[in-house]
């Protein structure tokens, strides 16, 4: 399927755009490019295109917690984007990084956000140019906004009362299944236990993308979410990871391709929820019930 | 680029110090020298630096070992003997920062004896003062990658 007609049958359509239109109107937005590899952009970007560092720059330097509004309306100065400012993320990794600064974005109610569809590797395999010059910025005096944790962020107290609801845990089969908590040679990877959340539907992120690191066309995503789960576009979603970025890209298809109204991400995710003394884990392969 | 390196010259060293060759505590030092983002731009360096795999490699990829702690795909091949081991790296150019890592470790201990290999302190990754710049989990990559050479390099030596 083209990928035009293809973006056109998802809900919101009109977030995701393709290297054409972003060649097109790249004058007229801002390109932001967030990667898991935090060099690869010094190794060349779209042109204009900013850099955000999802590691360093997201963050609240001392809680684990995000930014609040007047850092972010600092970082957004730094960037040269304005609060009107129509913002396109891009990144690595079929935008795993793009969609969880897409959300953090989300979390400051930043209106104008795009992402482009396949990210920096659909951009490149279109025949895309890439420069290493560095844009000069302008500030727009960004305002101070402050930040909305309640519509689209879930926190652990919240996901313990959803149990039995929709809830997607998007690791790889293996932290699901509670076989995989650290990597061998590695003392851990960030939780004392290793599972799920009870009831939690297995979903691993990346099933949502191609082999060219695009989305997978409507039909098929419903499948993923919809009939293998029961689930439908009425339902109330949490989706977690490991520390909240897996599940961003989740957040992203749940919410903005399949139009889900209610969806929220759990930043906390495994690194909270496995090492949270009481709380009730399930381990296997199936979802497991509340004990 | 047209600046002058600022790589370590890989010839200099001749260390008998147990915990760290002189090359790994030449670049510890060059990093402790930059600040910030400057230090991200060594790394850069160190992994534009990274010797292309020789080729014969290509012919044969099961001569190399997949290092499964990385998040981006990383092979690594330890060869030669007690008193010379030579290390092969392969990383995509899509993952600058573990290009920068293999390069790093190649260029501390590529041509060392295996036990100045064996040596090598584990927390020579932690040394770089990278952690704070980069995710923790990546600077853990590059232990795993410390580590699975130092493995190899004594089932090498084991097997003479």
């Amino acid at each position: 399927m083209d990928q035009q007609a293809k973006i056109a049958q998802y809900s919101n359509p009109e977030v995701l755009v393709t290297t054409n239109w972003l060649k097109e109107n790249i004058s007229n937005v801002i390109a932001v490019e967030s990667n898991e590899d935090i060099l690869l952009y010094d190794t060349g970007h779209i042109p204009g295109a900013v850099k955000l560092d999802w590691h360093t720059e997201l963050n609240h330097p001392l809680r684990r917690d995000y930014l609040e509004g007047p850092a972010f309306a600092a970082l957004m100065d730094a960037k040269g984007i304005g609060r009107d400012d129509t913002v396109v993320l891009y990144g690595d990794r079929s935008n795993w990084w793009a969609t969880y600064a897409f959300w953090v974005f989300k979390l400051f109610g930043h209106e104008k956000v795009l992402l482009l569809d396949g990210g920096r590797a659909k951009w490149i395999s279109d025949g895309g140019e890439l420069t290493t010059d560095k844009p000069s910025v302008t500030s727009s005096a960004y305002p101070i906004v402050e930040r909305n944790d309640n519509d689209i962020r879930a926190f652990r107290d919240e996901v313990q009362s959803h149990i039995g609801q929709p809830l997607v845990d998007v690791r790889s089969p293996e932290e699901y299944s509670g076989e995989r908590l650290h990597m061998p040679d590695f003392p851990n990877e960030g939780a004392t236990r290793g599972g799920h959340i009870p009831t939690a539907a297995s979903i691993p992120w990346s099933k949502a993308v191609q082999e060219d690191e695009t989305f997978r066309p409507l039909s098929e995503l419903e499948e993923l979410y919809f009939s293998n789960t029961g689930f439908d576009r009425d339902s109330d979603f949490i989706a977690y990871c490991r520390i909240g970025e897996r599940s961003s890209h989740s957040w992203f298809v749940l919410k903005y391709l399949l139009g889900v109204k209610n969806v929220r991400n759990y930043d906390g995710s495994w690194t909270e929820w496995g090492n949270l003394v009481g709380s009730p884990i399930a381990t296997g392969s199936s979802p497991g019930t509340l004990v | 680029m047209g600046q002058p390196s600022r790589l370590p010259d890989r010839h200099r060293f001749e260390s008998r110090d147990p915990g760290l060759t002189l090359a790994s505590k030449e670049i510890i030092e060059e990093f402790s020298f930059l600040e910030g983002n400057t230090k991200l731009e060594l790394l850069l360096e160190f992994s534009e630096a990274l010797p292309e795999l020789d080729s014969r490699f290509g012919d044969n990829p099961e001569l190399l070992e997949r290092v499964e702690e990385c998040q981006s795909p990383v092979f690594i091949a330890v060869e030669g003997n007690a008193e010379n081991v030579a290390l092969f790296f392969s990383a995509p150019r899509e993952a600058p920062t573990t290009r920068g890592f293999a390069s790093i470790l190649n260029t501390a201990l590529n041509q060392h004896s295996a036990q100045e290999i064996l040596d090598i302190s584990d927390d020579f990754p932690s040394m770089l003062g990278l952690d704070a710049l980069i995710s923790p989990l990546r600077v853990r990559g590059m232990r795993g990658m410390l580590a699975r050479i130092k493995r190899k390099t004594a089932e090498l030596i084991d097997q003479k």
